[in-house]
């Protein structure tokens, strides 16, 4: 069950009470933002943006026709860049820079710096020159994808993924990085750790990076 | 894990909660962890959220008071002060000193009673909400384990002592208000809605899900049901990852359904043929491995 809005993005139904917008040519994670910025998402539960979605639950079934007018006006607003609540004018968190040190020592450092024919300082290089932003958080609580990967760097995950990864080691696959929040299994190529935390359950917020953030990973150590 | 968790009553308790034997899987819940799934955290709560509610409006609680969920009972414990107690979900035998309790929808305890629910006659999930509801850590605002991510409270174990909130006046619900739908006879409908990647599939493949009587397969737990059967042709498909909610119908390449329960991931790279709905997605919640499930769109 589906249903057309501007510039292309589609509602489709997720259920009682979710959307799972497809939002071609936006960024889900600024759409996400104009979302949680209306005047109605107090009727939200939850707005959850991944790689080309963004899934919209409601608090209440009742309201899913009422919700998909709105998110289509949005969107329409947005197609246009008009005036109104839209994706360009509406209001936006200030997007952060996060500075994360890494020691540039991981286990599959050199393998990723052969595979892309580079010499290890030339990888390490490439990486901490990339425009990283976050995208989006899935996976596990606290996994944030950084999208903006250097190309030669971009790389099938591992075969067979590692069981148990530790929190705060730095690791690459496709166009992405994450900094594991610990205690998960992890099939992307480690390339680094660093003692910064990005995920604490104590913490208010829970989550040092923001969907939207620019993370600049800095070599330091020996 | 033997000796369990100590759980510091705080200002205001009036009682404690000591558990004599855990059973199989006993965990505290309450309604889960709810807006914090774009930080990849899922909602975990308890898995037939109907039941659940229900105990603790029998014994005067709001419905997201802290309560213990059981899997295929198993559970006795003593309360060192007299309480209301409300037996909810899948049906169990239940004794308090030894002695039948015939209807143990709310049962009084007294102090020191020790209150033993048996393997349910049908469904696998039994609710324990006791007058006051118990205390436990919160971890991201919520009570609630969840077994994908390990956070919350560890699931009890013999020797756990939890602290029980101030009691309340207790409503006294009508019981014939109280009962909760479970699979009596290890047959489930339940009702879905298609969408959102119904598209991806053939005819052949949508008319296979509503056709087949699906069985619980025994990789069963709080984050899926997975389902055997004839599968779906679909196979591997390409799809970014994305939003996942509770009841989604995922098909892996296997082409044999997962319908995501109470601990399901917050993104999925599976398509999603369609989402139970939020009534009957307590049911699917109470299901046991070689149950027969069938699903039929909602109208």
């Amino acid at each position: 069950m589906t249903g057309a809005a501007a510039g292309g993005a589609r509602l489709r139904r997720a259920g009682d009470r979710g959307w799972l917008v497809e939002c071609p040519g936006h960024r889900p994670a600024e759409l996400a933002l104009a979302i949680r910025a209306a005047s109605w998402a107090a009727e939200l539960r939850e707005v959850v943006p991944a790689a080309t979605t963004v899934l919209v639950v409601a608090e209440h079934a009742a309201a899913m026709e009422r919700l998909a007018g709105r998110l289509t006006r949005l969107l329409d607003a947005a197609a246009v860049g008009d005036g109104g609540d839209g994706i360009r004018s509406g209001p936006r968190a200030a997007a952060r820079t996060v500075v994360i040190p890494v020691r540039y020592d991981g286990a599959d450092l050199d393998a990723v710096a052969a595979r892309a024919g580079l010499t290890r300082a030339e990888a390490v290089r490439r990486h901490t020159g990339g425009r990283h932003t976050v995208a989006f958080f899935g996976f596990a609580p606290g996994f944030a994808y950084l999208d903006g990967l250097p190309e030669p760097l971009r790389l099938p995950r591992l075969d067979s993924p590692r069981a148990r990864v530790p929190a705060g080691v730095v690791a690459i696959a496709g166009n992405q990085t994450v900094v594991y929040p610990g205690g998960t299994p992890g099939g992307w190529h480690q390339i680094g750790v660093t003692t910064t935390r990005l995920w604490d359950v104590d913490a208010t917020p829970p989550n040092r990076l923001a969907i939207g953030d620019r993370v600049v990973f800095e070599a330091v150590g020996p | 894990m033997t000796t369990g968790t100590i759980t510091t009553p705080t200002t205001g308790t009036t009682g404690t909660l000591t558990v004599a034997a855990a059973g199989v899987a006993t965990t505290v819940q309450d309604l889960g962890r709810t807006g914090l799934a774009h930080l990849g955290v899922p909602t975990a709560g308890p898995a037939d959220r109907r039941s659940f509610t229900l105990a603790n409006r029998l014994v005067g609680n709001p419905e997201n008071t802290p309560a213990l969920e059981m899997t295929l009972g198993g559970l006795e414990l003593t309360l060192s002060t007299a309480r209301y107690a409300a037996v909810t979900g899948a049906p169990a035998p239940v004794t308090v000193n030894g002695v039948r309790v015939p209807d143990p929808t709310l049962v009084h305890l007294p102090a020191g009673a020790r209150l033993a629910i048996g393997r349910p006659w049908a469904g696998c999930r039994t609710y324990l909400a006791v007058c006051g509801g118990v205390e436990a850590t919160r971890v991201l605002g919520s009570a609630s384990r969840d077994s994908l991510t390990g956070l919350g409270p560890p699931p009890l174990a013999a020797g756990t002592v939890l602290g029980l909130g101030p009691a309340r006046p207790v409503p006294g619900v009508p019981v014939e208000l109280a009962f909760s739908a479970v699979p009596v006879d290890g047959a489930v409908t339940a009702r879905f809605r298609w969408g959102p990647r119904d598209d991806l599939f053939d005819a052949a493949d949508r008319q296979r899900l509503t056709a087949t009587t699906w069985r619980i397969s025994a990789q069963t737990d709080r984050v899926g049901a997975r389902l055997t059967g004839p599968p779906l042709a679909i196979g591997s498909v390409h799809l970014p990852s994305e939003g996942t909610v509770r009841g989604a119908i995922q098909i892996p390449p296997s082409g044999e359904p997962i319908v995501f329960l109470s601990d399901h991931p917050v993104t999925g790279g599976y398509p999603v043929i369609g989402v139970v709905t939020d009534t009957d997605i307590d049911l699917v919640g109470q299901t046991l491995p070689g149950d027969e499930l069938r699903l039929v769109p909602a109208r």
